[in-house]
């Protein structure tokens, strides 16, 4: 939903605080405690990740940001050294979808930098660092590229003119007359050249020009080419510092007990054997659990372990799964709030000729990032300071500022790099930011927070458990003349403060997103929502509701498919007619996975084509049986994504996403037994390994169309692929995910 | 109690409950952050450095177990073979998130000392004790490979 004249707009309201952009600017980096971790964030990947572990040296920061200041900084977003070097300010968290690379090729483009002397920062938690459409500085819903194409351009273009301007005072002819190259401004009647580092002195004395006009991209030679990200080398060396690999000065480390049930109070702690523990400092109760606090992680682990917490019962010590999935499909059965409706859909089923109908369900699912949630707090007399990979910095300075009752913006939020992220770390109400300043109030001293991977499987905050019931009916002459879709699930933002514009006349557009939108042309359709409310935390899910919507609208229009005696491929092209993007993708992958070619006997292919993040992916997948279990062997992928910044990460976007919704289909589920989780570390919520990743082809459609998201669209189409080969191959129709092997087994039947 | 050490060919003594895993040690102890905390529990291999050559999930090996044996972290890994696996690393652009890369690479570097010239079956064999989230297995294995490419070409 980007416009890019809104994007345009914001941008210049950004400009119009360009001088106290500024200033913000060097105030952080010349402030210790920011910028000690920061620039070890950043430099590493600006020098090729040569620096050691211990490059959080406060004497480095300080001479860098010195350094700094005798640097051209136009803008929020740019500081071009004395030196030639380039840094983009990113404002996006880097959580692995390549925002440090394809944010700063935007604005190299423009400033038409050399490409290598680019480096880039991670942005303070200040206002100029906002998301433009959104307002608050956040990252999620595939909108990095989208949101900030035009506002980098233009932080790009007017660094650009600046330098070609001071060029020109300096050689004392117009600015008209001078072109850039990479890096380099050029006089070319004279035959003078200045590089920008040359120039970037008086370049910062110069006034800001306002309305710069961006390249025509037919002269784009940065945007859409495949660069090499700017964080691989930190990555491979392993000085890239994550939440994690934060330290202070008299730092402790803290682990959190919470309830077993969700909701549960603290009734009474005996911390006796804990204390006893060497290394464990304090035992202190916080709002969502009890804290041991001690030197280390082992110390506070093995404190933890013998702390006893007597709970009360939560609001529901008997939730279970399989009663949840009970009730959704009894509600499944009776009237919801209608979320879309064309023609009448009640009156065309009941004079269909013949209907089909089916339940699709799936569980709650953990993100469960690989970098287990954590964060670093400090307090300062007058706010604190957090390090932690954050999608959501804005929301987080709200809840750190509510809990030690400062302002939000004396509550700076130090972005690290996310190891993994997937929406679990813009969570609404900041839940383990808020636990470490709790702790760290509590204990008066700079505190790490550390999650364990069972705390984080255990903690709360899945993508919702769905029930998804379908009917289809055809007429006489037996073309789809009726489609009704009923969700049953949890409001992700119900109880939260975007309910109030994300939840329009009860319907939580991220439920039903994917179904309500389907666009396949059926004279009679329907689409309704029940929302439940069981004590169980949800949270947006990498792809969100699409998660579990394509997996039923692509399952059931293959079902429809079958029920024709039509072609999978053959009924979407048809029901899709004069829709190109959708035909685009769908094309591109049957044609390069060669759809309808012959396989070996025990091979088949599937293909779903969906649109989420105002992006198209077409996935065709090829499975086998191997010892009663599925293989997958290959996933021949198209995606439209607008026009493409940085073609090899959409490429590994794509690849991430099929293991992504691979290891989706066949093994996560969060199940729930007396309210308690039931898995608790990879040994039962399982990830795919390298030895069961298929091969990932992946084509891009050619697009001049503004760029869309990439980050997410990949994964809503791979469990309804996969398992609609799998329907191919054996005759059974997978309805539940995760597939059970059993499900598999036997006689097939289209049930 | 203090325990010595051998890191990265320096000793270094520490002191520590000799049942601490090795990799708090390392993280917390010496400040070598390159070795990652994933699970707790030898599943995902994050946490993979070397004890004498050969690759351990040090979030399980206790600080006792590590006494009197060389450790090797991605901070102190070196050769020839460290050095195609950067630069295969880098002309992949493997990582995504790059929280589990180093203990890939760890574990590469392992699986390329004891077969130079891997096939697709000991890449799989080799790796499979690192869990990538975000699924760069397919890069991690064109990596491998191209790195016992170059170090085959390197030795001619």
């Amino acid at each position: 939903m980007t416009t890019p004249a809104l994007a345009r707009r914001d941008f210049l309201k950004a400009s119009v605080a360009v001088g106290g952009g500024l200033l913000i600017g060097f105030r952080w980096l010349t402030s210790d405690a920011a910028a000690g971790i920061d620039a070890g964030v950043g430099a590493p990947a600006v020098a090729g990740g040569a620096a050691g572990a211990a490059g959080l040296a406060g004497a480095a920061a300080g001479a860098a940001a010195a350094k700094h200041a005798a640097q051209f900084m136009p803008n929020a977003f740019v500081r071009v050294g004395t030196d030639g070097r380039v840094t983009v300010i990113i404002n996006k968290a880097e959580m692995g979808q390549g925002v440090t690379t394809s944010l700063a090729m935007l604005l190299a483009e423009e400033l038409d930098a050399d490409w290598s002397r680019v480096g880039f920062e991670l942005a303070p938690s200040t206002p100029e660092y906002g998301d433009p459409i959104y307002g608050m500085q956040m990252t999620g819903g595939s909108t990095s590229i989208a949101h900030m194409f035009e506002p980098l351009r233009h932080a790009g273009a007017t660094a650009r003119a600046l330098l070609v301007a001071a060029a020109a005072q300096s050689w004392g002819c117009a600015a008209g007359e001078c072109s850039t190259e990479p890096g380099v401004v050029v006089h070319a009647a004279s035959g003078r050249r200045a590089s920008y580092g040359d120039l970037a002195t008086a370049a910062a004395a110069l006034p800001v020009p306002t309305d710069v006009p961006l390249k025509d991209p037919a002269s784009f030679r940065i945007i859409g080419k495949a660069m090499p990200r700017l964080d691989t080398p930190a990555k491979v060396a392993g000085t890239a510092i994550f939440a994690l690999d934060v330290t202070r000065p008299g730092m402790l480390v803290a682990v959190v007990a919470h309830p077993p049930v969700f909701g549960g109070k603290v009734r009474s702690v005996n911390s006796e054997k804990t204390l006893a523990v060497p290394g464990v400092k304090q035992v202190v109760t916080i709002g969502n659990g009890v804290a041991v606090v001690a030197t280390g992680f082992w110390a506070a682990k093995r404190g933890r372990d013998v702390l006893q917490v007597e709970w009360d019962p939560a609001s529901d010590a008997s939730l279970s799964s399989a009663a949840l999935h009970e009730s959704y499909r009894a509600l499944s059965r009776t009237p919801g709030l209608v979320a879309r409706k064309e023609g009448d859909a009640a009156a065309a089923l009941a004079a269909a000729a013949r209907t089909i109908e089916a339940d699709y369900e799936l569980p709650y699912l953990a993100h469960a990032p690989m970098e287990p949630l954590s964060c670093v707090v400090e307090l300062r007399p007058d706010g604190c300071d957090i390090w932690a990979g954050s999608q959501f910095q804005t929301v987080d300075q709200g809840a750190a500022a509510a809990v030690i009752g400062c302002k939000p913006e004396q509550v700076a939020v130090h972005t690290t790099f996310l190891g993994g992220g997937f929406g679990r770390r813009a969570n609404p109400v900041s839940d383990y930011i808020v636990e470490g300043v709790q702790v760290a109030a509590a204990v008066g001293a700079p505190v790490k927070l550390i999650w364990s991977r069972e705390d984080d499987l255990r903690g709360g905050y899945y993508r919702p458990l769905w029930h998804n019931r379908l009917r289809a009916g055809f007429d006489t002459r037996g073309a789809l003349s009726a489609w009704t879709h009923t969700v049953v699930g949890q409001s992700i933002v119900a109880g939260t403060v975007f309910e109030a514009f994300m939840v329009k006349d009860g319907i939580d557009d991220t439920s039903v997103e994917g179904a309500a939108d389907i666009p396949y042309a059926i004279p009679a359709l329907q689409v309704e929502l029940h929302t439940t409310q069981p004590d169980v935390p949800t949270l947006w899910w990498r792809s969100v509701g699409h998660s579990h919507t394509a997996f039923a609208v692509e399952s059931f229009m293959d079902e429809v498919a079958h029920a024709l005696g039509e072609d999978p491929l053959a009924l979407r092209r048809r029901l899709l007619a004069g829709k190109p993007r959708w035909l685009g993708v769908l094309d591109l992958a049957a044609k390069h996975a060669g759809w309808g070619t012959p396989l070996p006997h025990d091979r088949a292919r599937g293909i779903a084509v969906h649109h989420s993040f105002n992006s198209w992916v077409a996935h065709v997948a090829e499975v086998s049986m191997q010892d009663g279990k599925p293989r997958v062997h290959k996933v021949v992928s198209a995606v439209d994504c607008g026009r493409v910044v940085n073609p090899d990460t959409v490429v590994a976007q794509v690849q991430g996403a099929v293991g992504f919704g691979l290891t989706t289909a066949l093994y996560s589920a969060i199940t729930l037994q007396d309210g308690r989780v039931e898995q608790s570390n990879f040994h039962d919520y399982r990830m795919l390994r390298m030895h069961e990743m298929p091969e990932v082809e992946v084509h891009i459609v050619p697009s001049e169309e503004p760029a869309t998201g990439i980050g997410e669209p990949g994964v809503p189409p791979v469990a309804p692929a996969v398992c609609n080969a799998l329907f191919a191959l054996t005759g059974r129709r997978i309805r539940k995910l995760p597939i059970r092997p059993e499900d598999l087994a036997g006689e097939g039947s289209a049930r | 109690m203090s325990v010595k050490l051998q890191v990265n060919g320096a000793s270094a003594a520490v002191d520590a409950d000799p049942a601490m895993p090795l990799l708090w040690v390392l993280r917390e102890h010496l400040g070598l952050t390159g070795t990652k905390f994933g699970c707790g529990a030898a599943q995902c291999g994050a946490c993979t450095v070397h004890l004498d050559g050969r690759a351990v999930r040090s979030c399980v090996l206790p600080l006792s177990a590590a006494e009197g044996h060389e450790v090797t972290t991605i901070e102190g890994l070196n050769g020839k073979v460290r050095d195609a696996l950067v630069a295969a690393w880098v002309a992949e652009d493997v990582p995504q998130c790059g929280y589990c890369q180093t203990g890939q690479i760890m574990s590469a570097a392992v699986l390329l000392s004891a077969r130079p010239a891997p096939d697709d079956a000991d890449v799989d064999q080799g790796m499979a004790g690192n869990i990538c989230r975000c699924a760069t297995y397919v890069r991690i294995r064109s990596a491998i490979h191209r790195a016992a490419a170059a170090l085959k070409g390197g030795a001619r």
